[in-house]
């Protein structure tokens, strides 16, 4: 457990020094300006529109960091040779995936709480005030941060796999086709054939279900998030991130380095 | 009986290439060999021999397409014996957003050493490699040269029982080589067993107890360096001034190689008391004779051009 503490410290110090972060000066920079101009254009929907801008800038910063950096986490240290001094070192390669991966979740967790306390000052400077019902923007936030972790663990798997370039074409594919599940299981079945419609069904449990991770329509709108949701998608979160760092430790504990 | 501390049975490395990978190539092939405890060891070859290839089988950063190898008795699967080695890479580079000193504290948190303990080896350890005044400075700011000993100190760092050195003179300017040469002594001296690979062969010969030579992929001799190069003299050599110039030794002038006013002259053994007796007779001043040993590098040397003109000899036939 120490040796992944301190992997994903040296990642989290790396996003740090790198200037990962400063990505929030932007963001804070975004939630000002909506904030005033909000306040001047719009007449009862500040809210719904500081919500939705905010939580969409939070996921789009988010899943840029997770896919670009993620991508990198490993290929980036076998072709630079760092990773040479490390594994010669008493540690095993499932710990340093383990590291990695928990070191860019930490980065876009802290990335992430910042910029949901801009949200919420931005929030709080339209409405003077916040209200019970605000805490959907609280659970919108965690479902990001969850949504996160994921694409992370995809983007490991690849980055232990294959090229850069390609881990980003994958990671962003998944991305993209894990926010059309619904629209795979209600597809008509009848016009296919029995072996397309079981492949299609197959296929919407394996890929990963972005789709339940967005709620930002019901938060801008100030509804609740159902708490059975909220175990749903943690656990769905978890068990999906096991089983794809699982894979990555897997394909990573057989390969040559350069 | 001294025991083994690095043992290599029938190591061998093959690389896929080609379209669909169905194209082998050989890297190492059926490498036996065994580094005692204590000595330091030369694995010397030209660039592409397969020494880089056997450390990084070693140290389980590839893994072999056949046959074993364990280090202080234990298999190099087991990761725990990794407490006890220290690695240096061919041509390191380390985070490089990251200051000498914080490098070698993640290192050595990998060795479960307290946070105390971190810091008192640390500094030692920079002072050790001469790099103490830059310890503060991002190592994306430092020369090869100083990437090297940073490598060096994360290697002894946790003050393993066997260490092994990719090249570690690569890089260094002629201080740092010195330096680099006085800690591997200085390893020795406390007992522990260092093996190195390297091209530099006045390096292998000053420092290593034995060396094993490595050429396409196949180990060629294993032993000290005087016992596998042979202790039979060559011949002598005689050198000499001549105060009357050439005239009155033409055929012994004509024989030697001059430099300056200076003479060098090789002759067999046997025929060493005639020559002198030429010089001496044409008015040379001797100033010196010596015996000539085949050196490392003309045993090497020997050995690479084999390995190429077989290799040739291959190409010829096949086509």
């Amino acid at each position: 457990m120490r040796h992944i503490g301190a992997v994903a410290l040296n990642t989290f110090r790396e996003a740090v020094r790198d200037r990962v972060l400063y990505n929030l000066v932007f963001f804070a920079l975004l939630m000002i300006a909506a904030a005033i101009l909000v306040g001047q254009i719009s007449i009862g929907i500040e809210e719904i529109v500081i919500v939705s801008l905010g939580l969409s800038a939070i996921s789009f910063v988010g899943l840029l960091i997770a896919i670009f950096i993620g991508v990198g986490l490993v290929s980036k240290e076998m072709d630079k040779r760092t990773l040479y001094a490390l594994l010669a070192k008493p540690v095993r390669r499932w710990e340093f995936v383990v590291g990695k991966f928990a070191g860019l979740v930490l980065t876009l967790t802290v990335n992430t709480a910042a910029m949901a306390v801009a949200l919420f000052l931005a929030l709080l400077y339209v409405k003077h005030s916040l209200e019970r019902s605000d805490t959907a923007v609280l659970v919108a936030v965690y479902f990001i941060a969850l949504k996160l972790a994921l694409v992370v663990a995809l983007a490991l798997l690849f980055s232990c796999a294959t090229t850069p370039l390609l881990s980003i074409l994958y990671t962003a594919g998944l991305y993209i086709a894990g926010q059309f599940i619904q629209q795979m299981r209600t597809l008509r079945t009848d016009l296919m054939s029995p072996g397309l419609a079981a492949f299609m069904k197959w296929l919407s449990y394996v890929l990963p279900n972005f789709d339940n991770f967005d709620v930002v329509g019901a938060a801008a709108h100030g509804r609740g998030v159902p708490a059975a949701l909220i175990w749903q998608n943690t656990a769905y979160a978890a068990l999906y991130c096991a089983i794809v760092l699982l894979a990555a430790a897997a394909v990573f504990s057989r390969r040559n380095l350069k | 009986m001294a025991t083994a501390a690095i043992e290599i049975e029938n190591l061998s490395k093959e690389y896929p290439h080609g379209f669909l990978h169905l194209k082998k190539r050989t890297s190492l092939q059926g490498l036996s060999m065994q580094v005692e405890s204590g000595e330091v060891f030369g694995f010397l070859g030209p660039n592409g021999a397969g020494k880089s290839t056997t450390i990084k089988l070693l140290m389980r950063l590839i893994f072999p397409t056949s046959g074993t190898a364990r280090i202080l008795g234990r298999p190099i699967s087991d990761i725990g014996m990794h407490q006890d080695i220290g690695y240096l890479p061919e041509q390191p580079y380390f985070y490089d957003y990251l200051t000498a000193a914080e490098v070698l504290d993640y290192f050595a948190r990998f060795h479960d050493l307290s946070a105390a303990e971190r810091r008192v080896r640390v500094d030692r350890m920079l002072k050790k490699v001469g790099l103490e005044t830059a310890k503060k400075i991002q190592l994306r700011k430092y020369s090869k040269g100083m990437l090297q000993r940073v490598g060096l100190a994360q290697a002894i760092l946790h003050d393993p029982k066997v260490v092994i050195l990719d090249e570690p003179m690569s890089g260094l300017d002629p201080v740092g080589r010195r330096e680099v040469r006085d800690i591997i002594l200085e390893l020795k001296q406390a007992g522990k067993t260092v093996m190195f690979s390297t091209h530099i062969l006045s390096d292998a010969e000053m420092l290593c107890d034995r060396v094993g030579v490595i050429v396409g992929g196949k180990l060629r001799g294993v032993g000290a360096p005087e016992e596998i190069v042979g202790m039979k003299a060559e011949g002598m050599e005689i050198l000499f001034e001549l105060a009357a110039g050439e005239g009155k030794a033409g055929a012994l002038a004509a024989k030697a190689t001059r430099t300056g006013d200076r003479y060098r002259l090789q002759v067999k053994e046997e025929e060493l008391f005639a020559a002198l007796e030429q010089v001496r007779a044409a008015g040379g001043r001797i100033l010196s004779v010596t015996q000539v040993k085949a050196s490392l590098e003309e045993y090497f040397m020997n050995l690479v051009e084999a390995d190429r003109a077989q290799a040739s000899a291959i190409e010829v036939s096949t086509q």
